[in-house]
C-alpha cells in the first residue's frame, strides 16, 4: 500500500501467514513432564523457592528473582518437583531446571490468586506487580518487563509503542491475541502507561492485519490517548528501531535504546498478558504458541504451558513423514533446535517446521559475492553487508567492527535472505561478533 | 541424528531464501542480449554469427582450463562466461579476423577474470579488458568497418573474417566497392561527425542501420534489453541512467557553445558504443560500486569521461576506457562513499 509509515530498506520475504491466522488460540493439555529452567529472562537466573520432593499448586511462585535484573517463576501445572537438574534449551548450554511432574488429572483453573485494585495502583506499584509476575518481552527478547518500564533519568519518555507487527513469516500468535483479547491488550497498555507516566501510546500493526486495527480500534473511545497504526508489511518491521521510525520517525541512535528519544516499546502479547494477569495478581505460567510450516500436521496458535517439553508439542500437532527442521522463534531469527526434549520457554513465540524438499531451504553452495548491492538494499540498518562480508572472509574482526559497524547489526537476517551468492553473511557476522567478544574478554 | 523422519540439522538464520540466485541473474542478462546478437547478425550477416560463436566458445573453453589451473571447481555453469563471449564479440568489428577475436576472448578470460580468481573478485570486466587489448595489438583491425545490409551477408563472409592467423588481413575496400554500396566511406557515425561534421540521423541511430561494431548499432533494442533486466531488479537502473546523463551534462553545454562543431546530446547517447555500455558494461555488477550515492558518482563519471574523451581525445569512442576506469575506481568510491547507518542520517 502506498503512503503507509515504515522504515527504508527491509526484504518481503512470503508470510506463509494464511496457514494459521484463522484458527484460534486452543489450549494445549499437560504434558506429563514439564522442564522449567530457572533462566528465561535476560538477567541473572531467579533463585529456587521450593525444594526437590516438594509439591506446588498452579500459578505458585516456585523461584524468586536474583535482584532488579531477574524475574520470578511459577508453577505451570499442579505438581510435584522432581528434581532440580542442567538441562538442554532452545538457547544453547544447559542450564538449572525445575523438573515437574504434573498430578493426572491437574486441571487448568487458576487456583493462585493475588486480587489487585487497580484504580489505586500507584507506578512503582504496577512495576513491581508486573517484575512479580515473572513477565519478559514475549516477543522473543526475553528482557525482563520491569526493566523497561523505568528507563534511566536521564531520558525522558513521552510515549509506549505497542509492537503489533509480527513481522516474521509463518507466525500469527500475536494477531490472534490482538483479535481475541484486544480488551485485555487495551488494559495492559494503560496499566504501562500510568507506570511510565505518559500521555500517548501508539498500536503498531502490519497491514497484512487490519482485522486487528479494527478489532482494536472499536474498542478505543474518540480522542483516546491510544491510538492504532497500520505500518508497512515488511521485514523487519517488527525491529523496535525500525517500528519507533515508522510510527513515529524518530531514529534511534546507534547503541541506544528507544528510551533515548522519549519511547519505550512493549509486544502486543506482553500486553495482553499483563492486562489479564496483574488485575488477580498471577504470573506467566502459559503462553500462546504458533505451531505452523509444511511439515506440521495441524497448524495452530497453542496456549501453551510454560516448560512444555518441544516434542509433546508437535506430537499434538503432529508432523508430516517429510518434516525436516524444527525452527523455534521465526524463520528468520529463529534457530534450529538441537533436541527435542528442550522446554517452549516465555519468550518462544512460534515453532516452524520445514520440510527436506522445501524450496526455501536452498542448499546451493555458496558463489563469492558478485557486488550486487542487494544487501546494502536490504539492510535496516543501513551497513554494508558485502563489505562486511568480505572483511569476515579475511577475518578481518577489527575492521568489521571499528569502520564498517559490525556491533549495529542485530543480525535480522535480511542480507543472508536476498544474496544470490548464499553467502551465509549474519552467520559469519554472529562469528565475528563471538570472537571479538572473547577477545575483550580476555584482554 | 533422526527422530521419525525429524532432524535436528543445526543451520543457521535465516531459513529462508528468496530464489534468485547469480545463475539466475546472468542467465537472464544473457537473455537481454540475444535480441542485440539477433540485430548484429541480421544487420552485418554471416561474419558476426560466427565471431560471436568464436568469442563465446574460446572464453568457455579459457574458463575451464583457467579453473583447472587454478584448481577451482569449473564455473561454466555459471552463465557469467557466456555474457562476457557474447558483449565481447558485440564490440567488435563485424568484419574482425576470427583468429583476433579468439585472442580477444582468451584475453578477456585469463587477464581480465582468472587472473583475479574469477567471478566476483576481478577488477575490470572481462570482455572489455580482452577488447582493449585488441584494441592495441591490433589497430587497423579493430577500425575497418564494414556497411550493415550488404545483399550478400547471409551467403558470403566479410573477406577479413578468415585471415589466417597471424597473418594480416585482407583490405575491405575493394570488396565493398565490389558490393557496390555508394559513397560508403568505412566510417562510422562518430568518425563522421568527429572529422567532417556530418550527424547520422537520429531514426538511423535508433534502428541501428548503421556502420559500428557489431552489437552496438540498435541503441533501442540495447534499451529494451535493459527495460527487461531493471524491470526483473537485475540491473541497477541507476547506472544506465547516470551514465547516460553524466553524458549529457558534458556534451550539452558543449553543444550549446558551438553547435557547428559539437555534437548534439542526442546524437551523442545514441551514437557508438555508449548504450551498450551503459546497459550492459558499466553496469556489470561485480566491477561497480555497492553503496547508493557511489553508484551514482560512478555512472556519472563514466558517461562524463566517455564524452571528453570522444570530444577532446584522438579517439572517437571513449566508453570502453571510461568504463575501464570506473571499474578501476570502483572500490575507491565505495570506501569513500560508505552509507550513513541508521540513527546517524544528517550527522556529520
Amino acid at each position: 500500500m502506498f503512503g503507509l509509515s515504515t522504515f527504508k530498506h527491509g526484504v518481503h520475504p512470503r508470510e506463509y501467514k494464511e496457514l494459521s491466522n484463522q484458527l484460534p488460540i486452543r489450549r494445549l493439555p499437560f504434558a506429563p513432564t514439564l522442564v522449567l529452567p530457572l533462566s528465561q529472562h535476560a538477567g541473572k537466573p531467579s533463585v529456587p523457592l521450593v525444594q526437590p520432593g516438594q509439591e506446588v499448586v498452579r500459578g505458585q511462585p516456585i523461584a524468586a528473582a536474583d535482584g532488579f535484573m531477574s524475574v520470578p517463576l511459577h508453577a505451570p501445572a499442579t505438581g510435584r518437583i522432581k528434581r532440580i537438574e542442567l538441562m538442554p534449551t532452545a538457547r544453547g548450554p544447559k542450564t538449572d531446571s525445575f523438573i515437574l511432574e504434573v498430578y493426572q488429572g491437574s486441571n487448568q483453573q487458576h487456583s493462585y490468586d493475588n486480587p489487585q485494585d487497580l484504580a489505586k495502583l500507584q507506578g512503582k506499584d504496577i512495576v513491581q506487580l508486573v517484575q512479580d509476575a515473572g513477565m519478559v518481552g514475549l516477543g522473543g527478547a526475553a528482557f525482563p518487563t520491569h526493566v523497561k518500564m523505568t528507563p534511566p533519568p536521564e531520558h525522558q519518555v513521552d510515549t509506549l509503542v505497542a509492537n503489533g507487527c509480527e513481522c516474521e513469516p509463518y507466525l500469527t500468535c500475536d494477531h490472534r491475541i490482538m483479535l481475541e483479547q484486544p480488551e485485555q491488550l487495551i488494559q495492559g497498555t494503560r496499566l504501562i502507561m500510568r507506570a511510565l507516566g505518559v500521555e500517548r501510546a501508539i498500536i503498531g500493526i502490519e497491514d497484512n492485519k487490519l482485522d486487528a486495527v479494527k478489532a482494536i480500534s472499536e474498542l478505543l473511545p474518540a480522542h483516546d490517548p491510544i491510538t492504532v497504526q497500520a505500518v508497512e508489511t515488511k521485514y523487519p518491521q517488527g525491529a523496535e528501531k525500525m517500528l519507533i521510525k515508522s510510527v513515529l520517525g524518530r531514529s534511534v541512535p546507534p547503541g541506544s535504546f528507544p528510551s533515548a528519544v522519549g519511547v519505550s516499546v512493549f509486544n502486543v502479547g506482553t500486553l495482553a498478558q499483563i492486562g489479564e494477569l496483574l488485575p488477580h495478581g498471577r504470573g506467566v505460567i502459559e503462553r500462546v504458541v504458533t505451531v505452523s510450516g509444511p511439515g506440521v500436521e495441524h497448524p495452530g496458535n497453542y496456549l501453551v504451558p510454560v516448560g512444555t517439553p518441544v516434542r509433546f508439542l508437535l506430537e499434538h500437532a503432529g508432523v508430516t513423514s517429510g518434516a525436516h527442521e524444527v525452527i523455534l522463534g521465526g524463520p528468520m531469527m529463529g534457530m534450529s533446535v538441537s533436541a527435542l526434549d528442550v522446554p517452549v520457554t516465555k519468550a518462544m513465540s512460534g515453532m516452524v517446521v520445514l520440510e527436506q524438499n522445501d524450496p526455501d531451504l536452498h542448499k546451493q553452495q555458496a558463489h563469492p559475492c558478485i557486488r550486487c548491492g542487494w544487501c546494502v538494499e536490504a539492510c535496516p540498518m543501513q551497513l554494508n553487508p558485502s563489505m562486511l562480508g568480505m572483511l569476515a572472509a579475511s577475518s578481518d574482526y577489527d575492521e568489521m567492527a571499528n569502520d564498517y559497524h559490525l556491533n549495529d547489526c542485530f543480525e535480522c537476517g535480511s542480507c543472508s535472505y536476498v544474496c544470490p551468492s548464499n553467502i551465509p553473511l549474519v552467520q559469519y557476522f554472529r562469528i565475528a561478533k563471538s570472537v571479538l567478544r572473547e577477545r575483550a574478554e580476555v584482554a | 541424528m533422526a527422530e521419525g523422519g525429524l532432524t535436528t540439522d543445526l543451520r543457521s538464520s535465516p531459513h529462508l531464501k528468496q530464489a534468485t540466485t547469480v545463475e539466475d541473474i546472468m542467465r537472464n542478462v544473457v537473455y537481454a542480449l540475444l535480441p542485440v546478437c539477433a540485430w548484429a547478425i541480421y544487420a552485418f550477416g554471416l561474419s558476426v554469427l560466427l565471431l560471436l560463436v568464436t568469442t563465446t566458445l574460446v572464453c568457455i573453453a579459457s574458463e575451464a582450463l583457467f579453473c583447472r589451473l587454478a584448481n577451482r571447481p569449473s564455473t561454466i555453469g555459471d552463465w557469467s562466461i557466456v555474457i562476457t563471449g557474447l558483449l565481447l564479440a558485440l564490440t567488435l568489428p563485424p568484419g574482425f579476423p576470427l583468429w583476433m577475436a579468439a585472442v580477444a576472448a582468451f584475453v578477456a578470460v585469463g587477464l581480465g577474470k582468472a587472473l583475479f580468481g574469477g567471478l566476483g573478485y576481478n577488477v575490470m570486466n572481462p570482455a572489455l579488458v580482452g577488447r582493449a587489448f585488441v584494441q592495441a595489438a591490433f589497430p587497423v583491425a579493430i577500425t575497418t568497418w564494414t556497411p550493415p545490409f550488404l545483399p550478400g551477408r547471409f551467403s558470403e563472409l566479410i573477406p577479413s573474417t578468415l585471415t589466417l592467423p597471424f597473418t594480416k588481413p585482407e583490405p575491405v575496400v575493394d570488396w565493398i566497392e565490389q558490393n557496390r554500396i555508394d559513397a560508403f566511406t568505412g566510417a562510422t557515425p562518430l568518425a563522421l561527425q568527429k572529422f567532417e561534421q556530418i550527424t547520422t540521423p537520429v531514426a538511423d541511430l535508433l534502428t541501428g542501420t548503421i556502420a559500428g561494431s557489431a552489437g552496438e548499432t540498435s541503441a533501442l533494442i540495447i534499451l529494451l534489453g535493459g527495460i527487461y533486466l531493471a524491470a526483473r531488479k537485475m540491473l541497477d537502473w541507476r547506472i544506465p541512467v547516470g551514465v547516460l546523463l553524466g553524458a549529457v551534462l558534458v556534451s550539452l553545454p558543449m553543444w550549446l557553445l558551438d553547435a557547428g562543431r559539437y555534437p548534439d546530446p542526442l546524437f551523442v547517447l545514441l551514437s557508438g558504443g555508449l548504450m551498450l555500455g551503459a546497459v550492459f558494461m558499466a553496469s556489470d555488477m561485480v566491477g561497480s560500486p555497492v553503496t547508493p550515492s557511489g553508484v551514482w558518482i560512478y555512472a556519472l563519471f563514466i558517461g562524463a569521461l566517455t564524452v571528453i574523451i570522444r570530444l577532446f581525445g584522438g579517439l572517437t569512442e571513449g566508453v570502453m576506457y571510461a568504463i575501464l576506469l570506473g571499474n578501476v575506481i570502483s572500490p575507491l568510491i565505495s570506501r569513500v562513499t560508505q552509507p550513513r547507518i541508521f540513527g546517524e542520517e544528517g550527522k556529520r
